[in-house]
C-alpha cells in the first residue's frame, strides 16, 4: 500500500523545461493517468518517479520517504515500457521472474509466482514460450506480469498500449483496469489517448508544457474543464469566444442567462464558452437564441454530427439516433446551448 | 499451385554466379594447395607432382606442435583482449551523440588504412630502449633505467590487438546500436544494479555479436606473418611465419602447403567450437 507524493518537482534538459514545479498527491491504490500531448512532460514525470531521471528540483516521496537519493534498482517499482523491453534471451517465465531472480528468490517460488502471474494475465501454461513466439497482445500481458512480479510499491506504465491495434487496445484497457482493481496496486499510466485515460483512471492528470492543467476524476474533467486546453483536449467540444456580463453569457449576438448547473469560471469580461456537441440543440429558424446555417452532415453510425456556421463561428451539434429531423447543407436553423451544461473558461 | 514457379522473383540459374565465383576464387586454389601439399619437393625448383605424405609427417613433431600452440594461443589472446576492450567501448560509443559516433568510427576506420609494416615498425620504435616509452617512465622516475619491451610476446600481442580492435568494434557496432536502451532501463527498474544489468542483460543479448567479433579477430590475426617477425622473439613466431619461411626462403612449397592446411583445419575447428558455444547459450 503506497502513498506517492510529488513535491515541487522540476526537470530541465539544457534550456528545455520538461517539468515545471509540479506537485501532486496520489493516494494508495488509485489508478492515475498522466494525459497530455507529446512533449508535455508526462513521461519525464513517470521516469522521475522510477528514478530513471534525476530531478532538477523538488522530490518524490513514497510513503513519506524521500526517494531522491535512492537508486532506481532499490525503489521496488514495477514498470511497463513503451517498447515493452522484454528480454529476448529469456523465455516468458524467465522474463516474468527476472525481478525475483535478482532478489535471490529460489527456483520453486519463482516457478509458482510465474504461473500465478500468467493466470492473472490470462496466459496460463505459456511460461516456456520464447518472446519471439508471442503476438503483440501476449507480449503486452507478459510485460504487465513482469511489472507486477514483486508486488511493486508503484506500478508505472509508459504508453503501454500504443503498439496494439484499436480493438485489442480497448480490450486491454479494460483488462488492465480489472487487474489493477483486483490487486489494489497504486498505478500511474502515461498516455496521450484521452479515451484510454477516461476508461481506466480514478484520477486523470492533464498536462501541457510541463505543467499540470487539471487533476480530477474522469467525468469531472469532462464535465468541468478548468481551462480551454482541457476542454478541447478531453472529448470533442465547441469553443466559442464569449463575454460575461450581468449574469449572462453573451455570444454570437445572443444573450444566454446563466442558470443553475452552468459552470462559469469567469466573473466578468471576455472568456470562452465550451459546449459539448451533445448539448447543442437544433430547432427551426427563429425558435432558438442563435441563428445558424447547416454546412455539412456527418453520419457516424451511432450518432450524426451536424456542422453549422453561426456568425462566422463553426459549431458542431450531435444528434441522437432517435432524432427524426434531417438536415441538408444550406438549411437555415437556430441553435440553443442546453442550460445547465454550459462551461465558461478563461 | 501451377503459377507458384512464375511468382518466384529470382530464377534459379542466378545462383550459378556465386557458385562460379566460389569455385574460381576458393575451390580451385584450395585444390591446387592440396595437390602441392602431397607432391614431391624439388630443392632446385618448386615441386614435382606426385603423392607422398612426408610433409604431413614432418609437421607432426614436437617443434611444430609448439609452433601451432603459439599461433593459436597468440591469436586467441589477441581476440579475447580485443573483444574485452571493444565491447564496453562500443556500448559506450553507441550512447554518445551521432556526431561523436561518426568521428570515432572514422578514426577507427583510418587505422585500417595503415599497413602492417608501418604498425610493426612504429610499435617496435615505441617499445624500444633508445626511443621508446620506457624513457618516459624513466624520466618520471618509475623505473631505474630505460629498457626494451620489444621483441617480446607482449609487443606481439599489443601489435595484433592494435590491428584487431577496429575490426572488433565494426562487428559489434551495428547490433550494439540496435539494442533497445529500454531493456537496460527495464532491468534497472526491476532491481538490477548497473553492472548486473550489463552482464545479465546486455552481454547475453549480444552474445552472437561478441562471438562474431572474437572469430573475426582470431582468424585475422592467425594469418599475420609480419608482426611476429617485427615484434616477437623467434620462439614467438607463429605458424604463418614458418609457412612464409618455407614457401619463400626454403623453397619448400609442399611443406608450406601442408602446414597451411593444418592451420586452416585448426582455425575451422576453433571457429566451429566458438559459434557452437554462442548458439548453445542462446538456446538455453
Amino acid at each position: 500500500m503506497t502513498n506517492l507524493r510529488i513535491e515541487r518537482l522540476s526537470k530541465t534538459f539544457g534550456s528545455f523545461t520538461a517539468l515545471d514545479d509540479v506537485s501532486l498527491e496520489i493516494p494508495t491504490g488509485k489508478f492515475v493517468c498522466l494525459l497530455g500531448p507529446s512533449g508535455c512532460g508526462k513521461t519525464t514525470l513517470l521516469r522521475l518517479v522510477a528514478g530513471l531521471e534525476t530531478p532538477s528540483g523538488g522530490r518524490v516521496l513514497v510513503n513519506g520517504e524521500d526517494q531522491t537519493q535512492v537508486p532506481t534498482h532499490r525503489r521496488d517499482m514495477g514498470m511497463v515500457f513503451q517498447s515493452l523491453a522484454l528480454f529476448p534471451h529469456l523465455d516468458v517465465a524467465g522474463n516474468i521472474t527476472y525481478p525475483l531472480a535478482i532478489r535471490g528468490a529460489d527456483r520453486a517460488s519463482r516457478e509458482a509466482r510465474a504461473e500465478e502471474l500468467l493466470e492473472l494475465v490470462r496466459l496460463p501454461g505459456m511460461g516456456a514460450r520464447r518472446i519471439d513466439q508471442l503476438s503483440g497482445g501476449q507480449r503486452q500481458r507478459v510485460a504487465i506480469a513482469r511489472g507486477l512480479a514483486i508486488d511493486p510499491k508503484v506500478f508505472l506504465l509508459d504508453e503501454p498500449l500504443s503498439a496494439l491495434d484499436a480493438g485489442l487496445r480497448e480490450h486491454m484497457q479494460i483488462e488492465l483496469r480489472q487487474i489493477q482493481q483486483s490487486l489494489g496496486v497504486t498505478t500511474i499510466v502515461v498516455t496521450h489517448d484521452q479515451k484510454e485515460a477516461l476508461t481506466m483512471a480514478d484520477l486523470v492528470i492533464v498536462m501541457k508544457d510541463g505543467v499540470i492543467q487539471q487533476a480530477g476524476a474522469p467525468m469531472e474533467i469532462y464535465r468541468n474543464p478548468a481551462n480551454a486546453f482541457v476542454a478541447g483536449f478531453i472529448g470533442t467540444t465547441n469553443l466559442l469566444p464569449c463575454a460575461i456580463h450581468d449574469g449572462a453569457i453573451e455570444l454570437l449576438g445572443a444573450r444566454l442567462p446563466i442558470v443553475e448547473g452552468d459552470r462559469v469560471g469567469v466573473d466578468h469580461g471576455a472568456a470562452q464558452l465550451s459546449v459539448r456537441p451533445e448539448h447543442v440543440a437544433i430547432m427551426p429558424a427563429g425558435e432558438g437564441a442563435i441563428e445558424a446555417e447547416v454546412t455539412f452532415v456527418r453520419d457516424l453510425g451511432e450518432s450524426r454530427h451536424v456542422l453549422l456556421q453561426a456568425s462566422g463561428q463553426e459549431v458542431i451539434a450531435q444528434l441522437t439516433p432517435e432524432t427524426q429531423a434531417s438536415y441538408r447543407p444550406g438549411d437555415r436553423v437556430s441553435l440553443d446551448f442546453r442550460p445547465g451544461e454550459r462551461v465558461v473558461v478563461a | 499451385m501451377s503459377d507458384g514457379a512464375e511468382m518466384r522473383a529470382t530464377p534459379g540459374w542466378v545462383a550459378l554466379w556465386p557458385a562460379l565465383m566460389l569455385a574460381i576464387f576458393f575451390l580451385v586454389p584450395f585444390g591446387i594447395m592440396l595437390a602441392v601439399s602431397v607432391s614431391h619437393r624439388d630443392p632446385a625448383g618448386a615441386f614435382i607432382p606426385g603423392f607422398e605424405l612426408t610433409h604431413y609427417a614432418r609437421f607432426l613433431s614436437a617443434f611444430f606442435a609448439k609452433v601451432m600452440a603459439v599461433s593459436v594461443g597468440v591469436s586467441v589472446a589477441a581476440a579475447a583482449i580485443c573483444v574485452v576492450l571493444a565491447f564496453p567501448f562500443t556500448v559506450f560509443l553507441a550512447s554518445m551523440s551521432h556526431r561523436t559516433q561518426t568521428v570515432a568510427l572514422v578514426v577507427l576506420l583510418s587505422v585500417l588504412s595503415l599497413s602492417e609494416v608501418i604498425i610493426g615498425f612504429s610499435l617496435s620504435t615505441l617499445l624500444s630502449k633508445t626511443a621508446g616509452i620506457s624513457n618516459l617512465f624513466y624520466w618520471l622516475g618509475l623505473i631505474s633505467e630505460p629498457q626494451a619491451y620489444t621483441p617480446s610476446l607482449f609487443a606481439l600481442v599489443t601489435g595484433l590487438c592494435y590491428i584487431g580492435f577496429p575490426f572488433a568494434v565494426l562487428v559489434l557496432y551495428p547490433p550494439v546500436s540496435r539494442l533497445d536502451p529500454e531493456i537496460v532501463e527495464a532491468a534497472r527498474v526491476m532491481g538490477a544494479s548497473a553492472s548486473r544489468a550489463f552482464f545479465g542483460v546486455v552481454v547475453p543479448n549480444l552474445r552472437g555479436a561478441i562471438v562474431g567479433a572474437f572469430i573475426l579477430v582470431f582468424v585475422f590475426t592467425l594469418g599475420s606473418y609480419l608482426l611476429p617477425q617485427l615484434l616477437g622473439r623467434s620462439e614467438d613466431w607463429t605458424l604463418s611465419v614458418h609457412i612464409t619461411d618455407q614457401a619463400i626462403y626454403q623453397t619448400n612449397l609442399p611443406f608450406a602447403a601442408a602446414m597451411s592446411i593444418f592451420l586452416m583445419l585448426v582455425a575451422l575447428a576453433l571457429v566451429g567450437l566458438a559459434s557452437l558455444a554462442g548458439r548453445q547459450r542462446r538456446a538455453a
